[in-house]
């Protein structure tokens, strides 16, 4: 009170002009900083374009890995990249969309919940060599799947079971009460309630999370590393589909591979600096699905968010 | 349609029956899938104690600490976890110094001074930093990080852990960012214009209540952000080389815990020998590691979510 009462009006306004200019300081610095971190994002990306450029050609995704930098290409890493990213899906969709309907609909408010939630919480933080070592003791050791397309497919579903599981949760609460209260007064059950109501107006938030979860694994090179996937395959797993009954084939599921990630890594850790261009053009790859899913999931939840007005 | 003809069919009070039953069995199916998180977390812990205990079988557990080597692939073996952990905390102090003052200047400027169009537009963007795979970061840190530093010290190696932490550094930004905007949008609008009241700008209001208001929210987010570069494999196994090194000089090459742990991975060492069965040991630190962080984080994002 004191130190105010000796403040002439000249002196506030000079103080008040002054932090005012302070504001406007920092206003400029939040900018710099939001905008260079996305210019850094940007650079990377076309840093990785350019580098690669020299590789880009259908000759690049049609040719296995070489000894000779300018004869190799991603064949067999983006076919095993698929093919896991089949497993994966398939795995980490139901399960996870289970648990959601069960944690949000069904669970009762118990300490065994929340023991559950608590796991998916802890799940999400877990590193993802950790999952790798999980599938080499478990998987590969204890079940021998052996270095396979199934051991990938089925440990990157687990480290994106709380992408999915969160995701649907939200989307599950996201739909109002009054919408199952009206079901459950027509006499539906519990489970009429969630597959008919429910879950189809969190179509578009499972999606997202789904698409975000399968983003984080098409990049996730640590965990299939650690399982032991080789980065130097000259061959196709066996076709999915045959031409004989019953026309499906599962021997893939048990056959060697190599990822687009591993194909990466192999390549920026040569010495031989012709590898550096074939890595950069499998990054830009890598990197451009990444961000297209990205794009593709935000896209999704405009989409139904716009669409739906409760 | 079918439901009215099972109707006529069977009677409703049969057909309700079936239906609840029903319910009864798909019950059990959904929360087996929500076991699987409780599995996993088990399978994890058991599978770290368990293969790790053929390593200490070898090596005892006071070696594994005080031990100031770590050389289990040569002939001289020597198992002290020692240099991985000093490699591992020292790339993420590095982190750590790049990501805490962009992600919170970022997230008090999200928070407090973006117009709403802006800010729903931008965290997306931002998020899309986090979502980048590591593999291509670590291109980023040795291809173009690493020369970049060179040329203001030429003396730099060629591997170092400053470009890994300065990496992951970018790379974990959107993680802080994002969880500290949630916490300073939690704090109550009445509390902000208590303080316009009193004559306090935008800045000020920011820094003297807002953010000491959504303090537990903040350190959540640095514990989680923390957690995630002490985790984080292949920049610092790109680019960081992966000799252990007992440093805490970032400048020097060295390796992590999680480095280590791919460079095993890559080689050929049977399943039964020491070497294979010390990655199972490191991977025991590392989870020890991260989940006294998660723990903590927890909590305290479950204070902040609390508190108003």
């Amino acid at each position: 009170m004191a130190a105010t009462a000796h403040l002439t009006l000249e002196e506030i306004r000079k103080g008040l002009s002054w932090r005012k200019q302070l504001d406007k300081v920092f206003i400029a610095v939040g900018l710099a900083f939001l905008f260079g971190c996305l210019a850094i994002l940007a650079i990377l990306f076309f840093d990785l374009v350019r580098d690669g450029s020299s590789r880009f050609g259908w000759d690049f995704f049609t040719s296995f890995p070489s000894r000779k930098a300018e004869n190799a290409g991603i064949l067999s890493a983006a076919v095993g990249t698929m093919l896991i990213m089949v497993v994966t899906a398939l795995v980490a969709l139901p399960v996870g969309v289970a648990a959601a309907i069960y944690l949000e609909e069904y669970a009762p408010k118990n300490w065994f919940t929340g023991i559950i939630e608590i796991n998916v919480t802890n799940l999400a933080g877990v590193p993802s060599i950790i999952y790798g070592l999980l599938a080499l003791g478990l998987f590969v050791y204890q079940f021998n799947f052996g270095q396979s397309v199934l051991t990938a497919g089925l440990t990157l579903a687990l480290l994106i079971l709380p992408i999915v599981i969160v995701a649907t949760r939200e989307s599950l609460r996201a739909v109002p009460k009054a919408i199952r209260e009206a079901a459950y007064g027509l006499g539906a059950t519990r489970w009429e309630v969630t597959k008919d109501h429910v879950l189809p107006y969190s179509t578009g938030g499972i999606l997202t999370g789904l698409i975000l979860g399968l983003s984080r694994a098409i990049g996730e090179t640590a965990p299939i590393i650690t399982i032991g996937a080789l980065s130097f395959i000259a061959f196709l797993p066996p076709s999915p589909v045959t031409g004989e009954f019953p026309f499906l084939n599962f021997e893939w599921l048990m056959s060697e591979f190599t990822a687009m990630p591993i194909q990466m890594f192999n390549w920026v850790s040569r010495p031989d600096q012709a590898f550096q261009a074939n890595a950069a053009a499998a990054g830009a790859i890598l990197l451009g699905m990444t961000l297209a899913m990205n794009a593709v999931a935000i896209w999704i939840r405009y989409r139904f968010r716009k669409k739906i007005s409760w | 349609m079918s439901q009215g003809k099972a109707l006529q069919a069977k009677g409703a009070f049969a057909s309700l029956q079936y239906r609840k039953t029903r319910d009864r069995i798909i019950e059990l199916v959904l929360l087996a899938a929500g076991m699987v998180a409780v599995f996993t977390t088990m399978a994890i812990v058991f599978i770290l104690f368990y293969e790790s205990s053929f390593f200490f079988e070898h090596v005892s557990v006071k070696d594994f600490i005080t031990d100031t080597m770590w050389t289990p692939l040569f002939a001289d073996a020597r198992y002290g976890i020692m240099p991985l952990v000093a490699g591992t905390l020292t790339v993420t102090g590095v982190a750590v110094l790049v990501a805490i003052p962009v992600g919170t200047i970022i997230a008090i400027y999200l928070s407090e001074f973006a117009p709403h169009q802006l800010r729903e537009s931008v965290k997306p963007i931002l998020e899309l930093l986090g979502a980048v795979p590591t593999v291509v970061y670590g291109y980023f840190a040795l291809l173009m990080v690493t020369p970049l530093l060179q040329k203001i010290w030429p003396d730099l190696p060629g591997f170092n852990m400053l470009s890994a932490g300065l990496v992951i550094g970018l790379m974990i930004v959107p993680y802080v960012a994002s969880v500290s905007e949630d916490a300073m949008r939690a704090v109550p609008k009445y509390m902000r214009e208590g303080s316009y009241a009193m004559g306090a700008t935008k800045l000020q209001t920011a820094l003297r209540v807002v953010v000491p208001g959504a303090f537990s929210g903040l350190a959540a987010a640095y514990i989680l952000g923390i957690s995630r570069a002490v985790g984080e494999t292949m920049v610092v196994a790109i680019a960081a080389g992966m000799m252990a090194n007992l440093t805490f000089n970032p400048t020097e090459p060295a390796a992590t815990i999680t480095a280590y742990i791919v460079q095993v991975s890559l080689g050929d060492l049977p399943h039964d020998s020491i070497g294979y069965q010390s990655i199972f040991a490191a991977g025991l630190v590392l989870m020890l590691m991260t989940l006294v962080l998660n723990v903590i984080g927890f909590f305290l994002t479950r204070k902040f979510r609390e508190a108003y």
